[in-house]
């Protein structure tokens, strides 16, 4: 999924300070299961706004709604009859989410309410970690399943570097070495001689690198 | 005998069979040439070549190309760093060229330290290619005269291939293997990691021996004198893959007050006298951090002059 966390909630009223009605939109996707962006969230965050508005004497009227995604236009049209109530809008969906809406709703003044993090997953309840970059041309099966382009800090190929020590990064030892798993899990699995193969340079092409992407599918174009 | 790779004075040295003895130098924080030949001018005759790092540790400094040069100038031999963290493999590639046209012969390949540790924290890192792939774009260049994608270069670089190798990294049962991968992808030399750890040393050099590792290059062993017990805690405690003994630190605290360093240059001697005879070493890297001063002194008490002349 996309992992995200919320915006502090100073930064959010800095940037809606100038607005009295606003617009606090959730999704259903990603985001609601990290717990940052759902129908819970967006009751969380609207009653923060107001009663933090109505401290500084400044009453704000803060309208509520969830949509089942905002990476789709079916479900962001949705928003088509209430938008216009509002000076500004606060999306809380991955960054995705602002830009449709922005995107869909020209004359609205959009927001994003979370800073979006990475693609990964939940270790535990409350902890996520990084687990692809989205590099295009997935090669995590040379790598015992592991993949050091989005988890190793060098996004080396060829690994571990001379700081890897006691399963930690060199950066610091809140950080896995990823490249200490992978050499673990291939040696246990014996297959070394898969990782002593040089592995040339890769094509990020297909990466951000290469520019924004868009991906036709044309069996599914109608 | 066969052609010469570079014809580098270090490749020279080695290929005649001499214990090789080189040098570091890092460039400064700044243009200031003069204290860049006067740091490099106490290694003059004392090493085989001077390694010019490439904005170690990720701090700014000047270009380890234009150090190189300034070096070469100065009548030394320049070993030029360059790591993976900086440029891309348009600009590693036009570098290697630039730089073999500006005279030099040999060349250390390295992903570079991590820029969270510099001084630039907030820095984009390229990381396009990395260290092993550096040695076989350097490889490539100079045996096949292609550059990475395949296209001709009409006059290619020769240059005298390094790389480094860090025995007490871990896991370390993977680290000879990592080594052997180096020397395939192309490496002629390798200047290892400063070592203290000498029990590890001796297991790591004895498995890279076990697999004719030492057949095929040239290893030097890496050498930096401690200066202090403050200095033995740090690289202890806050160097990534740096492993010091603490039987090392206790030596050094037993030297008593004013004598540490005198203490630390002792062990470095005993260390090389014991390269100096152990099967698989072919030299000493001597990283003597902003001690380059001291460099003579030890070079004479290792016995290390005068340096060969191939
Ligand atoms: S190899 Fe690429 S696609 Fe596969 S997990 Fe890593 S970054 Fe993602
Ligand atoms: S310590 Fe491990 S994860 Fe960190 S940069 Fe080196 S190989 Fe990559």
């Amino acid at each position: 999924m996309i992992v995200a966390e919320p915006k502090p909630i100073k930064e959010l009223l800095e940037m809606v300070k100038d607005f009295n009605r606003i617009l606090v939109v959730g999704c259903k996707g990603c985001v609601t299961v990290c717990n940052v962006g759902g129908a819970k969230e967006v009751a969380i965050l609207a009653s923060s706004i107001r009663i933090s508005r109505k401290k500084m004497g400044q009453e704000i009227e803060v309208g509520e709604h969830t949509l089942e995604r905002q990476c789709d236009p079916e479900y962001v049209d949705e928003l088509k009859d209430m938008i216009c109530d509002y000076d500004a809008v606060i999306s809380i969906a991955c960054g995705v989410g602002p830009q449709f809406l922005s995107e869909r709703y020209p004359s609205s003044k959009i927001f994003p309410g979370v800073n979006t993090q990475f693609m990964g997953g939940a270790e535990e309840h409350g902890i996520w970690s990084e687990r692809c970059a989205g590099c295009g041309t997935c090669v995590v099966h040379y790598f015992g399943g592991l993949c050091p382009i989005a988890r190793c800090s060098k996004s080396l190929l060829n690994g571990p570097c001379g700081g890897s020590a006691n399963g930690k990064c060199e950066i610091s030892k809140d950080v896995e070495c990823i490249w200490d798993l992978i050499v673990r899990k291939m040696m246990e699995q014996d297959r070394l001689d898969e990782l002593i193969e040089f592995k040339p340079p890769k094509s990020w092409i297909t990466a951000r690198d290469g520019g924004p992407r868009r991906m036709i599918r044309e069996e599914l174009v109608k | 005998m066969s052609e010469y790779k570079s014809g580098s004075n270090l490749e020279k040295v080695l290929r005649a069979g001499h214990f090789a003895f080189t040098g570091e130098c890092g460039p400064p924080q700044g243009a200031n040439v003069e204290h860049l030949k006067e740091k490099a001018g106490h290694l003059k005759g004392c090493v085989d070549a001077v390694n010019v790092t490439d904005n170690q540790t990720a701090v700014v400094r000047m270009s380890s190309w234009a150090a190189s040069i300034i070096l070469l100038q100065e009548g030394l031999e320049p070993n030029f760093q360059m790591v993976c963290r900086d440029r891309n493999r348009l600009a590693i590639q036009s570098d290697i060229l630039g730089v073999y046209s500006l005279g030099i012969r040999d060349m250390l390949c390295l992903s570079g330290d991590h820029q969270k540790f510099g001084n630039h924290p907030e820095a984009k890192n390229v990381f396009d290619i990395d260290s092993m792939q550096l040695i076989h774009t350097v490889k490539t260049m100079r045996d096949e005269g292609k550059f990475l994608n395949g296209q001709d270069i009409d006059a290619p670089p020769e240059l005298f291939i390094g790389a480094a190798s860090n025995p007490f990294a871990e896991p370390f049962d993977f680290r000879v293997y990592r080594l052997a991968k180096k020397i395939s992808a192309g490496a002629d030399f390798i200047q290892t990691q400063c070592i203290y750890n000498m029990d590890k040393f001796r297991e790591f050099i004895k498995r890279a021996v076990d697999m004719g590792l030492h057949e095929k290059c040239y290893i030097l062993a890496g050498v930096t004198p401690m200066k202090s017990v403050g200095m033995a805690l740090y690289m202890a405690k806050q160097v990534p893959g740096m492993d010091v003994p603490d039987t090392l630190i206790k030596r050094l605290r037993g030297a008593g007050k004013g004598k540490v360093a005198e203490e630390g240059i002792k062990f470095a001697l005993e260390q090389i006298e014991e390269f100096k005879e152990m099967e698989g070493v072919a030299g000493v890297h001597l990283m003597a951090i902003e001690w380059e001063h001291k460099v003579p002194e030890i070079a004479e008490r290792a016995g290390m002059l005068p340096r060969p002349t191939v």
